[in-house]
């Protein structure tokens, strides 16, 4: 992927660079505006907001559509906050995020160093997993679950991001190691290195970047799935996007739109952060699972 | 002399470890992919309703599936979804990407700004969205209050209009990340062509038209690949923006598996149409997967 | 039975056979160079006697012990890449004991064998750097200081000098050369380069199309090539080989050439036996060293030939100059003297050493054997 800006042969004049830079600015407020509206709205009492003022700065400003979001609005029939949900979600991640890693890294490194018959048609076919509509496999994995004895907990549905995130990682890991190059498993292998020494000691430490990719987009991915939460957790399993849609769609009561927009920067936060500290690895995931690796 | 063939254990074993590593995942993904299709496309010809169940109808589930008016509703609404939600990220996508392609002093700071819709959940982006176009407290409600009292946006209220809603969050999510896509295809491309085509005399509109864009192909395939699959797959956003309403207005075939199957209890009619989605992906991605894995070859 | 035995090795991939039944015999101490253009099977049969890649059938053998299906790390060889395949996570340290690692053997020792290797290529003050610290040249010090750490019985360098610049490249293979001589080590090398080959080697097997052409020192390789592929792959400039017929004058066997105009020069072949192939038509062999003027030829020569051509082109080479002419039909090069008084489209008075000469069969390539 070339990044690094590169000069381009094309030249432009004033007027139409003018004009360029006006739209590429129209759009940055494009993307920026419901940013905007729900950081700013999250701050402000409800007044404000049913009054006509969404599009303003908080007149009066106040943190308290942020505490209640967090610990005490009413989520479902408890009004627990958001709290509970965003540990549930970092429960289900967390485990969910490393061992679909490890796997991912261990498929890369057999299916491009030790390779064997069939093993494009495998990873194909791991690929192909990535990719499918998950509704064809809700109703069975809804009744495996169950017979697991996972139904409704949040190590049933860290299993179901596993299952369907290695695919991922496994792409990310074997397009990464294809390009290791295969004289120096050789070399190991002639001074007596094993399948995991080479794997710990030769291939892991050169890993990092490609590491850091899969563990953000896993993170990423599996925070934001609401498909899987919604189908297979209980009201003590809920993930954080699901609680979110629960608060947000809930029809008792007055909407208060200011907490809502405050849950929903707490949902997107972990994601957020991400993205600002290494948004260089959230990108580089996402066009190695677009284009070719 | 000595034959020590059969005696390298190392050896052996070191042929057998790397199948062993992979067959916990080979493992899963037979039984929890491959093997829940076969589960659900079977369950799709059953007498299933709350619970599975395996009295075979044949195509009974299908010939009521399609000819109920919510599926095609909601197919309707996948193919206007669909198409606008292709089309128009396309566009934007390689509009900005040949925009900022120009040298653009703020680069680094723009495209994390296009980009940043991708990192959050569909659950988020459909919330903002929502309250956004409320035409109780969101824009139609501002203009009022700034004294345009004539201005009226009730689209994701209107039965007609809220697909369109839809559209627009989906193309806000994702249109950055199609940006990049192509970003990426504008600065492989080699500046000596350019140059070359320069000296022949191409305008600028000519060095795109006829010598950029042709060379963006596979940069237009993935990103047709990866839309319509995001698109098929649509299910979160159309929850949290509208809740398949008002109405039916917005429901699409992901929504509509999931009520039928969990809320109304027609599993088997679940499964013909998650079926049918998953062949309609299964006829975009299998050539796509199949083409990227034997160039590599 | 050798120190390193091939024996009927043969490899396929599924149904394609890539190395047909190769048969060699190495023994102790010897440097053995497998030279081919690429893709002809010479890595393949060296990664064959790594163990990195099974052996169809066949055997190979070191020390009279089968290797097959044997662990490479089990075979006590050590292989230098072309890439080096230093481990970049490593320091140099590091890289040179860690196959002593692998094998148990205890810290102490290791570092002993490291130093000892590491004054030996004069590369004691690279030991704590990264192998993305050094130069082209250090790195391939490097990756043979690993490979002498384990004082294997056979050393396998797979073209360790291709990735240098040319100056280094002649360096580098002195020093091996010299490594070679004071150790006294048995040595498998692969490379493209023929005069890498010739330089090197105690003995050169001639690889093409997976065969193995033709097995020998490199004088016999060079005087004496097996075919027309061997003759003309070895030698730069190469070998000219060109249509001839043979004739019989004053009952010796002759070559008549066609020279430029379309006039004939005879010229007396030293083998007798030449002329069982009287009036038929052959390929004659001519090194272009061996085309010379009069005062440039070799005076041991006991056969010394003339014949009067027309000089195409000259092309002065510093301590060479190269003369083209057309001989036989064919563009031939002679190589003269830098102080050759030579002009293009003059004609000259060519000194042919036909000692040298050697002459091949047209149908089957095959050098005819005196």
């Amino acid at each position: 992927m070339a990044q690094a800006t590169q000069d381009t042969a094309i030249r432009t004049g004033r007027i139409t660079r003018t004009l360029i830079y006006l739209v590429l600015l129209l759009f940055s407020l494009f993307y920026l505006l419901p940013l905007y509206v729900m950081l700013a709205n999250s701050l402000k009492p409800l007044e404000e907001i049913t009054g006509g003022g969404m599009m303003n700065l908080p007149q009066v400003f106040t943190v308290e559509p942020w505490i209640k979001a967090w610990s005490s609005a009413q989520i479902g029939v408890e009004p627990t906050g958001l709290r509970p949900y965003f540990w549930n979600s970092i429960k289900m991640v967390v485990p969910a995020v490393i061992v679909s890693t490890v796997l991912g890294a261990l498929n890369g490194y057999v299916l491009t160093k030790w390779r064997f018959k069939y093993d494009t048609i495998l990873f194909g076919l791991m690929l192909f997993a990535c990719f499918i509509p998950f509704q064809i496999v809700l109703i069975p994995m809804a009744r495996m679950l169950g017979l697991m004895g996972l139904a409704g907990t949040t190590w049933g549905l860290a299993l179901v991001h596993v299952v369907y995130g290695i695919g991922f990682t496994t792409l990310y890991f074997r397009n990464y190691y294809a390009v290791f190059p295969t004289e120096l498993i050789r070399a190991a292998q002639i001074d007596g290195a094993g399948f995991f020494q080479i794997f710990w000691r030769i291939l892991l430490p050169s890993s990092g970047p490609i590491a850091v990719v899969s563990i953000i987009w896993q993170f990423t991915n599996i925070w934001n799935d609401f498909l899987f939460g919604a189908s297979f957790a209980d009201a003590n399993s809920q993930p954080m996007t699901v609680a979110l849609n629960n608060l947000v769609q809930s029809s008792t009561g007055v909407k208060e739109y200011n907490v809502h927009f405050a849950g929903a920067i707490l949902a997107a936060l972990p994601t957020l952060l991400v993205y600002i500290v290494a948004g260089r690895y959230f990108v580089r995931g996402l066009m190695a699972g677009s284009v070719k690796g | 002399m000595a034959v020590s063939a059969d005696a390298d254990f190392k050896t052996r074993l070191q042929n057998w470890i790397p199948k062993l590593v992979l067959s916990p995942s080979l493992a899963m993904m037979l039984v929890f992919v491959y093997g829940f299709i076969l589960f659900s496309v079977y369950l799709s010809f059953t007498d299933s309703r709350i619970l599975p169940s395996f009295g075979w109808v044949g195509w009974e589930n299908y010939d009521k599936l399609w000819r109920l008016s919510h599926w095609e509703t909601s197919l309707i609404n996948m193919g206007i979804f669909a198409g606008l939600y292709i089309v128009i990220c396309t566009c934007i996508g390689l509009g900005l990407a040949i925009f900022l392609d120009q040298k653009i002093r703020g680069e680094g700071l723009l495209r994390p700004i296009y980009l940043y819709p991708m990192a959050l959940s569909f659950i988020v982006t459909g919330t903002a969205w929502k309250w956004f176009l409320d035409p109780g407290i969101g824009l139609e409600n501002v203009m009022h209050s700034w004294g345009w009292e004539s201005f009226e946006f009730d689209w994701i209220k209107n039965r007609d209009y809220a697909i369109y809603t839809v559209v627009l969050a989906a193309v806000w999510q994702t249109s950055g990340f199609v940006m990049a896509m192509f970003l990426a295809g504008l600065r492989g491309i080699d500046n000596e062509i350019l140059r070359a085509a320069q000296m022949d005399g191409a305008s600028n509109w000519n060095l795109y038209r006829r010598i950029i864009i042709p060379q963006l192909r596979p940069a237009f395939l993935s990103a047709f690949v990866i839309l319509s699959h995001l698109a098929i797959k649509t299910f979160d956003l159309v929850i949290a923006l509208t809740g398949g309403g008002p109405g039916r207005a917005t429901e699409l075939p992901a929504t509509f598996m999931y009520s039928y199957t969990f809320t109304r209890n027609q599993m088997g009619i679940g499964a013909a149409s998650a079926t049918i989605m998953l062949m309609t992906i299964a006829a975009i991605m299998i050539p796509y997967l199949y083409a990227e894995l034997r160039e590599k070859r | 039975m050798g120190f390193l035995d091939i024996d009927n090795a043969t490899k396929s991939y599924g149904s394609v056979e890539v190395l047909h039944k190769v048969d060699i015999s190495v023994e102790e101490g010897e440097f053995l160079v497998l030279v081919g253009p690429s893709g002809c099977g010479k890595s393949t049969l060296l990664n064959m006697i790594a163990g990195l890649e099974e052996i169809t059938s066949g055997e190979v053998r070191i020390k009279d012990k089968v290797m097959n299906g044997v662990h490479p790390s089990n075979r006590n060889i050590a292989m230098v890449f072309q890439s080096y395949a230093l481990y970049p996570n490593m320091t140099v340290g590091q890289n040179i004991t860690f196959g002593l690692e692998m094998h148990g053997v205890p810290k102490a020792d290791r570092d002993k064998a490291m130093i000892e290797v590491a004054r030996l290529l004069q590369i004691e003050q690279l030991l704590d750097r990264k192998p993305g610290q050094l130069s082209g040249g250090q790195r391939q010090r490097v990756a043979m200081g690993r490979a002498l750490v384990r004082e294997p019985d056979v050393f396998l360098f797979d073209e360790p000098l291709s990735n240098l610049d040319a100056k280094l490249r002649v360096d580098m293979r002195t020093e091996i050369k010299k490594l070679h001589q004071n150790l006294g080590t048995t040595i498998v090398y692969v490379t493209h380069d023929q005069i890498e080959a010739m330089t090197l080697s105690s003995r050169i097997a001639v690889m093409n199309g997976g065969y193995v052409q033709q097995l020998g020192t490199p004088q016999d390789i060079y005087d004496t090539p097996a075919n027309i592929f061997v003759a003309t792959f070895m030698g730069s400039p190469a070998m000219n080989v060109l249509p001839a017929r043979v004739e019989v004058l004053n009952g010796r066997p002759h070559a008549e050439v066609v020279l430029h105009d379309g006039s004939t020069a005879h010229l007396p072949f030293s083998q007798d036996n030449l002329a069982t192939w009287a009036g038929r038509d052959i390929l004659l062999g001519v090194r272009p060293e061996t085309i010379t003027d009069m005062d440039g030829a070799d005076r041991k020569s006991s056969n010394i030939a003339n014949m009067t051509n027309r000089i195409v082109v000259t092309e002065p080479a510093g301590s060479d100059t190269f003369v083209s002419m057309q001989l036989g039909g064919r563009d031939v090069i002679a190589r003269m003297r830098s102080d050759a008084e030579v002009a293009a489209g003059q004609d000259f008075n060519f000194a042919v050493n036909m000692e040298k000469a050697v002459a091949f069969d047209p149908e089957s390539e095959m050098r005819i054997v005196p």
